[in-house]
């Protein structure tokens, strides 16, 4: 069940260069799965839309769930400054998720670029543990200032693509698979529009289905505003326009069935 | 003398009982499907539903909303489903959660809104109607027919005509003075109007140096706007004879007295419900608590009260 509730900071570390880890204390933990995300508040008044930043990891175990996010503004650099004990305004879990009976013992190749990455790591660990195998990440940087890289290395093969060249592939994260000869049968991807694009069209080349996760602005994050629409193929059955609504209806969709 | 232990917190407009004045906003509860998991929608005094015009409207390019100090801006463009989706599958959802509903009409000419409650007629289970006259009007060329006294007049006369049930105009502020529109609804026969929707706002991005929203200007809500709220409330309230049902920025109990206590008989919570979704049970117990510390028998008392 949704919930907006204060969540006590356990953790916070920087994983590089403006890149943070958050760990809080929420009471659904449990219930989140990849490729949801969470509503983050300011506590400035000045500041009241939610953030939403994707779940990276949950550890319904000690209650905890683990965002990992990118300064971009003034909202993400004042959570930049909590600490083990404040405590942060956040709502969830919201979205779909990936779709995980579709992925079932599935060889799943996991696309992450630039601040996409969190996601994929939750996704990469789900399947883990559900036992399928021959998967991999395919993760994009912008130079080997990584994040995230051991902990995607601990969980399945990884192709690594950076745009200067200083680590992996030097390239797109597509060239690092192409390059690797690698063919899943399903991709997962969340990463910089452009990228997106480009993963549909290769899906749609390697003849496997495509899932994205988008991102757009939003203002509620419960599917009331439509604030948040992407353009669909077909006519949507919630909004009964060509539209979806990226907060409730995603932000995970088969990328036949939007357009980019 | 008694102690006031249990305030009377119900209302009456135009013959319709609300169990209290806190109702919500059209356009930030969709139809109030998406808060029932995380809400008593029984509780509220009404629900209003999100603007609903007689064939679906796509709405406008996104970026739709963005932030600004202590508010918001909106250019959804009234995406909605239709009046006939709304009927077959809202309103049954609606009629079931025993509060008061009120439908948000739009449309983009006269004709339209008028087609609207022609749809909505014999429907079953809509207490009331919102006339959004703040729409752009495509004959006006995009100017809003909410901001000309003589088609406020005309258009409410003719809704009131249309349909049974009791209607409420929906005010612009994006006029010089809005006790004139809001003594042409009342001429036009509107048993209430509701106020204010949203101001027409601007944010630029200086990085990209471009607009923020695609549709380049949006509406801004959100507490930011409530004390322009708060005085066209009271100026209305002192213009009209006929129900003020007062809006913008309201996101606590505090700041739905300031509504009553300037001349609302109702309030409407709008975007704080995105920030909290438990916002409206907090305004509702908050105005008990206020009537109990101040002995306050009955929340009618509070309208108006400030002179
Ligand atoms: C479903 C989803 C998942 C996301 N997951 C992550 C993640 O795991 N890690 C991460 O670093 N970032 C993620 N983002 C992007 C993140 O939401 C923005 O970077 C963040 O909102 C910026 O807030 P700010 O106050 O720092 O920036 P500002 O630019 O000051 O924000 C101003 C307003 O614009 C909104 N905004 C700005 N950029 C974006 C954006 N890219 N997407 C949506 N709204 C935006 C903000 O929410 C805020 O309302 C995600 C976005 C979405 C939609
Ligand atoms: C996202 C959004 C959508 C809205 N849609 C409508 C609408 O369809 N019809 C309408 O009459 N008002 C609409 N409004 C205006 C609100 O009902 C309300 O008048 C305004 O937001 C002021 O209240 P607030 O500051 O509490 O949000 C919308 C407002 C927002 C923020
Ligand atoms: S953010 Fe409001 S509908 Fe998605």
């Amino acid at each position: 069940m949704k919930k907006k509730e204060t969540a006590c900071v356990i953790s916070q570390e920087e994983l590089a260069a403006d890149i943070y880890s958050l760990r809080l204390r929420v009471s659904f933990a449990e219930e989140v799965k990849a490729g949801q995300f969470l509503s983050l508040f300011s506590a400035d008044g000045m500041r009241l839309l939610p953030r939403p930043i994707s779940v990276c990891e949950t550890d319904p175990a000690n209650g905890a769930v683990r965002v990992v996010y990118r300064i971009a503004g003034q909202g993400t650099r004042e959570f930049s400054r909590l600490k083990a004990g404040d405590m942060i305004s956040v709502m969830g879990p919201l979205g779909n998720g990936f779709p995980l009976e579709e992925l079932k013992g599935k060889r799943v190749l996991m696309i992450g670029g630039g601040i996409g990455i969190p996601p994929m790591l939750f996704l990469g660990r789900t399947l883990k543990a559900t036992g399928n195998t021959g998967c991999a990440f395919a993760a994009g940087y912008r130079t080997s200032d990584t994040y995230l890289l051991e902990e995607l290395r601990e969980t399945a093969r990884v192709l690594v693509a950076t745009d200067d060249g200083s680590l992996g592939v030097h390239g797109t994260v597509l060239d690092a698979v192409r390059e690797a000869g690698y063919h899943a049968d399903v991709i997962c991807a969340c990463g910089p529009r452009p990228m997106l694009k480009a993963v549909k069209g290769f899906a749609e080349e390697e003849g496997i289905p495509a899932y994205i996760s988008l991102e757009e602005r939003m203002a509620c994050g419960l599917g009331v505003c439509l604030g948040c629409v992407t353009p669909t193929r077909e006519t949507d059955s919630h909004s009964n326009v060509r539209n979806a609504r990226v907060c409730t209806d995603g932000p995970v969709f088969n990328a036949r069935e939007v357009e980019l | 003398m008694k102690n006031v232990t249990e305030p009377r917190m119900e209302i009456e407009i135009a013959g319709v009982r609300m169990k209290n004045p806190v109702m919500v906003s059209s356009g930030t509860f969709g139809s109030g499907m998406e808060y029932a998991e995380m809400l008593d929608l029984s509780k509220l005094g009404a629900i209003t539903t999100k603007g609903i015009s007689a064939v679906p409207w796509e709405g406008n390019a996104v970026p739709r909303v963005c932030e600004t100090p202590a508010g918001m801006l909106n250019a959804i463009g009234l995406q909605n489903p239709g009046a006939e989706v709304f009927l077959k599958r809202d309103l049954p959802f609606l009629k079931k959660q025993d509060t008061v509903v009120i439908v948000n009409v739009a449309g983009h000419e006269p004709d339209e809104y008028y087609r609207v409650l022609d749809m909505l007629r014999d429907a079953e289970g809509i207490d009331m109607v919102e006339i959004n006259l703040s729409c752009p009007n495509v004959k006006a060329g995009g100017l809003t027919l909410g901001t000309d006294p003589a088609m406020v007049e005309e258009v409410t006369r003719e809704c009131k005509r249309r349909i049974g049930i009791p209607v409420i105009i929906k005010l612009t502020p994006n006029v010089t003075d809005i006790r004139t529109i809001a003594r042409a609804a009342e001429a036009g026969g509107a048993d209430a109007v509701s106020l204010i929707n949203t101001l027409t706002g601007m944010k630029i991005d200086v990085e990209r140096q471009t607009f923020v929203l695609a549709n380049r200007t949006g509406g801004l809500s959100g507490p930011a706007v409530k004390p322009v709220a708060v005085r066209m409330v009271y100026e209305v309230s002192r213009a009209v004879s006929i129900p003020v049902i007062g809006m913008g920025g309201i996101a606590c109990a505090e700041d739905a007295l300031e509504f009553l206590l300037a001349g609302a008989m109702a309030v409407s919570v709008g975007m704080a419900n995105f920030i909290n979704p438990y916002v409206t049970a907090e305004v509702i117990d908050g105005i008990r608590d206020y009537l109990i510390r101040k002995q306050i028998p009955d929340v009618r008392e509070l309208t108006g009260a400030v002179r």
